[in-house]
């Protein structure tokens, strides 16, 4: 494996278009070197010809054999998707997080992405490859950069060694492949940059200093979700702050993440009730005179208990009001982050440090600094004119010269001078004058970002011409004059016939849907790869079975690899959510925990005669990581699947909503010792995103007497 | 807000597109300031409510109708030849033939201006004959309060133009309320369109008078009856209009009880014959 992976690290920088011709404009400092293209798709080496020939070994019966789907299934559904291939008919693909919490998640939602471009669904009303957040707001999480990799508006990190804004927009804004290339976003890259660290640092930044780059932190380490238990687990560690994610139950491998946390200093739990991460230390099997950690609990308010935004995956932002005021001492998590930030502040003015510059430099413009009100963030995310003093309207004004500011500039126009516009709530109540198109777009509900557009990539919507691909579905339309439908994703008033019309994908360097991506650290062409633990080799390459880049935290810790073999672990488990649950926190709900009372696994009625196990009978699943013990809940609905030819393998169902925390682990102390569903998952992570691979590990089963 | 106008409305519980995820029950209980039973682990499938009783005036019904062929489904129309995970959000039928209705002693149960029927907390004696008088074992006693519960159709908040919680909490809009009239021209509608796109099974039930007289609370559902434990419409009349078919079922049923215990006491002699001669 050691040896596919340096291949595979060493093969990147090979992963790229064939170039000819001369170079095209870029930013200073930077070629940008023309993509080879072949209009006629004949070329052996075109992208679609090589996609063609890797795809050609998913037969239908390689498709089954690694899938375990009937032939037949499999080819009825591949007619009915084909089908959606025609300009009259539309697919969309949704899915639920789950896709992504594999070894090769980011694949798998490209592999759909590359499909639906294939079939011509992208930018169509209808089309598209939409994800189903687990949360209400995850989509606003992560447009304003909850993960480490990203500054708001998906703008890279600073990476170390890039001492200018020209080294960061040179290494981060994508380059322009092909003269018809608009590259919207790598055009703009530094007014989005310079415009977020003006509203960060209003005046300290300055072009005397480079706008206070040097301000940004430029981490050196992978700061993502299991980075941080590895880190702690290294004792590398002191403290964790954890706001509104309780890592015990979220796993992976919750054993290994409370050890982690017992080796912290200091922990801080931000949650409106009790976490299994606040009470780790009491958790069951766990000896709390060993533990150290000094854990403080802070209450806070749930979302029924304050304002601001909701962003749903069609990334309309929506307003809401506080629907009840907060109870007891809970204070929102942006007031406690407020008056921590106020206290370090004073600190560092007190006693000095080694960079105070940063932390004293950040403008905080509210009317209390220590309680800012939500709305007063969404006007500085929406940014400003800093010459007028207007709010700002369009991302397409900000300037890279210090005199606009931008929070996010994806919500550029969210928030402007006629107010707060995600409060808009003109819906079906009137469809006539809510939604003039028919398309269902109601562009006066809310505000959708960017530029309140509802379909991305809505130029792919209409023909080279600027006709609809049909006409009952249109996105947008060029009436001659102008585009019209949808706010368009393409200059308002460019004409398709006009021979330096821009490309489609106005955010892609290429100007076209990326068939072919050398961003993806596990490969240009999505690949299947086995699960790292798996029942069966690979059937299209068993000697490379599982993908040779996922990241093995274990194993570059140097401590111990814990995967499990089918000799072992014969079936293969899967966690997944409950409607009647909202991840951890319902536990606290008595309604909803009288749904869904109680921690079980579903497993298949074959596999439940072989074990003399029927429902409700208790059972103990294990790991190479542990074991939950659970009720058992036997169904048809859970098939043997039969791999590889004529292997069956059975498949054990794991809802994940119960810990020893809440109000049935409270009515049940004898049977929610072992409840925690992630006690069982492999700490392992997809390369790109490090998700875990909470969707597929191997475990047995057996009754317990 | 305006009340609704006093004409009869009601339920359209359209199965169909029941995603199974209780929300009905939740609010229903959140409104009527129910507490719940204490929660019990059932697993009948992912129903853990049980049944309809004094705490639970919603209840969702899951029903795995998985043959044998590894659960994998060969039809590409799920629910349409007997494969499928049906879900179903039970509640009084409000019917136009309300036996509860018609045994209660005391009048306690009414029919409102909205067509509903009601129990009136403050006449209601216990005297619990309605709860053995409803066919579809709707109606639970309490026993705090010493009187007989169900679905009120969210009286209250008709009397103030807010539509039953049941219905307003609904993600998918499986449930539906508004005017009778209203409702069964949108079930035709939804009928029709199932049973063109080939979900043959489909029916209404309670749609008309064949049901107990109407139901003002009627379903769309993905197979027959029975499958959502109802009684089918044979047998779904009060048993003194219908005396002398209910006689005779009676009778018929008696019979094919007699023949089948003999048969049974026959095989099962034989068996025993068999394992001595073993």
């Amino acid at each position: 494996m050691d040896r596919a992976r340096q291949l595979y690290v060493q093969g990147r920088s090979t992963w790229g278009y064939e170039t000819e011709g001369a170079p095209l404009d870029g930013p200073p400092g930077t070629t940008q070197a023309r993509a080879k293209r072949d209009p006629t798709l004949q070329h052996p080496r075109s992208v679609f010809q090589l996609l063609k020939s890797h795809y050609s070994r998913y037969t239908p019966e390689m498709v089954s054999s690694i899938t375990g789907i009937p032939v037949q299934q499999f080819n009825d559904v591949a007619k009915i998707v084909g089908e959606m291939g025609k300009p009259d008919k539309v697919m969309t693909i949704v899915y639920a997080v789950g896709l992504t919490h594999h070894t090769t998640g980011g694949q798998l939602i490209r592999s759909g992405a590359v499909l639906q471009l294939l079939l011509g669904n992208m930018g169509r009303p209808g089309g598209g490859m939409n994800a189903e957040r687990g949360h209400a707001n995850i989509q606003g999480n992560t447009d304003h950069a909850i993960s480490w990799d990203i500054l708001p508006g998906y703008l890279r990190i600073p990476a170390p060694g890039q001492k200018s804004l020209d080294d960061y927009v040179a290494a981060s804004a994508a380059k322009k492949s092909d003269p018809n290339s608009w590259n919207f976003f790598g055009t703009n890259y530094r007014n989005f940059t310079v415009s977020l660290l003006k509203g960060w640092y209003r005046g300290v930044a300055t072009t005397s200093n480079d706008f206070a780059f040097h301000f940004l932190p430029k981490p050196a380490t992978n700061s993502s979700w299991m980075s941080i238990f590895d880190q702690a687990l290294k004792g590398k560690m002191e403290g964790v702050i954890l706001s509104g994610m309780t890592a015990t139950s979220i796993g992976p491998d919750t054993n290994q993440v409370m050890q982690a946390l017992s080796n912290l200093k200091w922990l801080v739990v931000m949650d409106p009730l009790p976490t299994t991460s606040s009470e780790f230390w009491r958790a069951p099997g766990m000896d709390p005179a060993k533990i150290n950690t000094e854990v403080f609990m802070l209450p806070t308010t749930h979302w029924i208990e304050k304002d601001g935004s909701f962003v749903n995956s069609g990334r309309w932002s929506q307003w809401k009001e506080q629907v009840i005021p907060p109870e007891g001492e809970a204070r929102h998590d942006h007031w406690i982050m407020a008056d921590l930030f106020d206290r370090v502040k004073t600190l560092y003015r007190q006693s000095g440090g080694k960079f105070p510059d940063p932390i004293l430099a950040m403008t905080l413009d509210y009317n209390d600094p220590k309680k800012p009100e939500l709305a007063e963030i969404a006007k500085e995310i929406n940014g400003k004119d800093l010459l007028t003093g207007s709010q700002m309207t369009s991302f397409a004004n900000l300037k890279a010269d210090g005199t606009t500011t931008a929070g996010d500039w994806i919500y550029v126009g969210s928030f402007t001078d006629a107010g707060n516009l995600m409060k808009r709530r003109n819906g079906v109540q009137d469809p006539a004058k809510n939604d003039p198109t028919g398309m269902g777009f109601y562009p006066t509900w809310a505000w959708s970002w960017p530029a309140n557009r509802r379909v991305l990539y809505n130029r792919a919507s209409a023909d080279l011409d600027g006709k609809p691909w049909d006409a009952k579905r249109p996105g947008i339309q060029w009436n001659g004059t102008t585009w019209t439908g949808d706010v368009p994703d393409y200059p308002a008033t460019m004409n398709p016939k006009d021979p330096a019309a821009w490309l489609p994908f106005i955010m892609n360097g290429e100007g076209t849907g990326r068939l072919f991506s050398s961003s993806m650290l596990d490969g240009p062409i999505p690949e299947h790869y086995e699960p790292i633990e798996a029942p069966i080799p690979n059937p299209l390459h068993p000697a490379q079975s599982e993908d040779p880049v996922a990241f093995l935290y274990d194993q570059a810790a140097g401590r111990p690899n814990r995967f499990g073999k089918v000799d072992k672990y014969p079936y293969i488990a899967t966690s997944y959510r409950l409607t009647e649950h909202e991840h951890y926190v319902t536990q606290h709900v008595p309604l909803l925990v009288g749904l869904q009372p109680q921690a079980f696994v579903e497993l298949p009625e074959e596999l439940a005669k072989e074990k003399g196990i029927r429902t409700g009978d208790r059972v103990r699943v294990t790991s190479e990581r542990g074991k939950i013990e659970v009720a058992a809940a036997v169904t048809k609905r859970l098939g043997p699947l039969t791999l590889a030819g004529n292997t069956k393998v059975y498949h054990i169902g794991i809802p994940i909503h119960w810990g020893f925390i809440g109000v049935s682990a409270e009515q049940n102390p004898d049977k929610s010792k072992y409840w925690l569903a992630n006690a069982l998952t492999p700490f392992v992570g997809d390369v790109g995103a490090r998700t875990p691979e909470f969707k597929a590990f191997l475990v047995n089963i057996e009754k317990i007497d | 807000m305006a009340a609704f106008q006093e004409r009869p409305v009601g339920f359209f519980t359209d199965t169909s597109i029941c995603i199974g995820c209780k929300a009905c029950e939740v609010a229903c209980k959140e409104w009527n300031q129910l507490e719940g039973n204490k929660p019990e682990l059932l697993l009948d499938s992912f129903d853990n409510t049980g049944q309809l009783d004094a705490q639970n005036w919603r209840h969702v019904q899951f029903i795995e109708q998985i043959p044998d062929n590894n659960g994998v489904v060969m039809n590409p129309t799920p629910i349409a030849g007997g494969q499928a995970w049906l879900m179903m959000s039970d509640v009084c039928k409000h019917c136009q033939n309300a036996s509860c209705l018609e045994v209660c002693p005391t009048n306690a149960i009414v029919r409102t201006e909205y067509d509903s029927v009601f129990i009136q907390q403050d006449v209601c004696n216990g005297c619990r004959d309605c709860i053995s008088a409803c066919p579809y074992g709707v109606i639970g006693f309490n026993e705090k309060t010493g009187t007989a519960h169900k679905c009120t159709l969210c009286y209250d908040r008709l009397q103030n133009g807010l539509q039953p919680a049941c219905a307003k909490a609904c993600p998918t809009e499986s449930i539906k309320f508004g005017y009778l009239d209203d409702l069964q021209a949108a079930a035709d509608k939804r009928l029709a369109a199932l049973q063109t796109a080939g979900y043959k099974k489909a029916q209404l039930y309670g749609r008309d008078a064949k049901v107990y007289g109407g139901l003002n609370a009627f379903f769309l559902l993905m197979d027959e009856p029975e499958v959502y434990k109802l009684p089918s419409a044979q047998n779904a009349t009060l048993p003194s209009r219908n005396n002398l078919a209910g006689y005779a079922g009676g009778f018929v049923t008696a019979v094919v009880g007699l023949v089948a215990g003999v048969l049974a006491f026959r095989s099962q002699r034989m068996n025993e014959k068999t394992d001595a001669t073993r």
